[in-house]
Formats: C-alpha cells, sequence, structure tokens
C-alpha cells in the first residue's frame, strides 16, 4: 500500500489525496523530490507537441466561438445584416480570421480522433503514439490547405 | 490543492463520457455545417435562413450548443487546474484560477443562451 500510494503522488499526476501533503505522514520522504514542469526546459517530443497543440488549439476555440456565433447571429438577424456580413468575410483579414478558426477546429478534430482511437486501445504502444501523431499532423495539414484553397 | 469536487461531474470517469460524447456531437455538427456552406457556395440569405427552419436542425443546433458548454468546460477545468496551480504560479493561483474558472463559466452560458435565442428566436 506504500509504495501505490508513492505512486499516487507523482509530480505528473494531480494531487487529490491528502496524504500527498505529507499531513498524514505517510510520505515525508519523497516530499523534496524535484519537479521539473518547466515547459521551457523540456524537449517535447512529437506526441507531446500534439497533445499540447490540442488543448492550445481548445482553449483558443473557445474564445472564437464567440466570433462564430456573433457570424451566426448576424447571417439569421436580417437580409441586411447578412448582406453585410458576406461583404466583411470577403475581405482578406476576415477570411484569414475564418481561416485560422477552421484550421484550428480541423486540428483539435484530428487529434480529438485520435483520442477516441486511443480509447479503443489502438496505438498504445511508443512506436503506435509517435504514429499517431504523425497521422494527426498530416491530415490535419492537407485538411487545413485545403480549406485555405477552399477559403480563397 | 486542486480537488476533483469542482469539475463537472465530480468523477474523472464522467467527465472522460461527457468529454467523449459531446465531443463527436461538435464533430458531428461542424461536419454538417461545413458541408451545407461548402455545397452551396454562393447562398441566399432565403437558402441560408431555410437550412436552419426544420426542427431536427434546431434540435442539432441546441445539442450543438450544450454540448460545446461541457466540453469546453472540461477542457478548460483540466487546463486550468494543470497550469494555474501555487506549484506553477505561486500563492496567488488559486484565487486567480477561482477568477479564470468564473469567467469561462458566464463567457459558456452567454454562448448557450446565445445560441439558443438565434437558432429558435429567429
Amino acid at each position: 500500500m506504500g509504495s501505490s500510494a508513492v505512486s499516487d503522488c507523482s509530480p505528473f499526476f494531480r494531487i487529490n489525496s491528502p496524504h500527498c501533503l505529507g499531513q498524514s505522514g505517510v510520505i515525508t520522504v519523497n516530499d523534496n523530490r524535484p519537479v521539473n514542469l518547466d515547459m521551457t526546459t523540456i524537449k517535447l517530443p512529437l506526441p507531446a507537441l500534439v497533445s499540447i497543440l490540442t488543448r492550445a488549439s481548445g482553449v483558443f476555440l473557445f474564445v472564437a466561438m464567440a466570433v462564430l456565433i456573433y457570424a451566426l447571429d448576424a447571417s439569421l438577424a436580417s437580409e441586411e445584416s447578412f448582406n453585410a456580413l458576406k461583404l466583411e468575410l470577403a475581405s482578406p483579414l476576415y477570411k484569414l480570421v475564418i481561416w485560422v478558426i477552421v484550421a484550428a477546429l480541423i486540428y483539435h478534430a484530428a487529434s480529438g480522433i485520435k483520442h477516441l482511437f486511443g480509447d479503443a486501445g489502438v496505438g498504445e504502444t511508443l512506436e503506435g503514439g509517435i504514429l499517431g501523431a504523425k497521422i494527426v499532423v498530416a491530415v490535419a495539414a492537407i485538411l487545413i490547405v485545403v480549406a485555405g484553397i477552399w477559403i480563397w | 490543492m486542486v480537488t476533483a469536487v469542482t469539475n463537472f461531474g465530480r468523477s474523472g470517469l464522467y467527465d472522460w463520457l461527457v468529454q467523449r460524447v459531446s465531443g463527436v456531437v461538435l464533430l458531428a455538427y461542424f461536419i454538417f455545417i461545413g458541408a451545407v456552406v461548402v455545397a452551396n457556395p454562393d447562398m441566399s440569405y432565403q437558402e441560408w435562413r431555410t437550412t436552419f427552419e426544420p426542427t431536427w436542425v434546431r434540435v442539432f443546433s441546441v445539442a450543438a450548443l450544450l454540448s460545446l458548454a461541457a466540453h469546453a468546460w472540461i477542457g478548460l477545468w483540466c487546463t486550468l487546474t494543470d497550469y494555474v496551480t501555487p506549484r506553477m504560479m505561486g500563492a496567488k493561483a488559486n484565487l486567480l484560477r477561482g477568477v479564470l474558472t468564473c469567467v469561462c463559466a458566464v463567457a459558456l452560458f452567454t454562448y448557450v443562451v446565445w445560441g439558443i435565442s438565434i437558432i429558435w428566436g429567429s
């Protein structure tokens, strides 16, 4: 039981149990273990980069949804606002904004589908993880370019 | 200390499941909207409006909005509790995370209400 408690308190997992704080006295020896989760000093392998970009794109999409819902509002409110939006979306700046949002959606979706494969037990080895990350990058890159061509 | 009691379903397994289901709903919805837009490049206002007229499209839209709120909440909660912590940012981190969590909750609630009013109000 002691050894499992140690692994529960690993700095790589979220600390949920009181014993991890050393209050109960279960773990005192390991409290001073060095922790290095400084992203600037860790060289991220491709699967880690794919993973953290999923989070970054997710946070970006949370903000971008305001733009999409605003556009949906303008597109359905009246014929005047629909035509005004259509005119705005034709300008290079708005095209770029839409392309960036679509790119984030494509990347986040590709990585999300990889997660579903992972849930089904596909690609759980080290080699499988690296291959999966490469597939996500390749598929997302192709679709993002295709979306860019369609938008312009 | 970051505890699980403030997450969406008060259980990691439940959050994991909600994240999958909501993700699939959102994927289906964005493919649907993308297909409509790509299939009709020079759409008129009337055509676009007609797309959102059937009841099933409105129900699908509300499902997507609720999925967005749940999906973003779980994702943002995970991200905030991983990075905005006392170990990463010092003593003020818990207060900051509380404020950011509230901002996320208010924004997502606004998205849902705003989106439903667009879909059902027009």
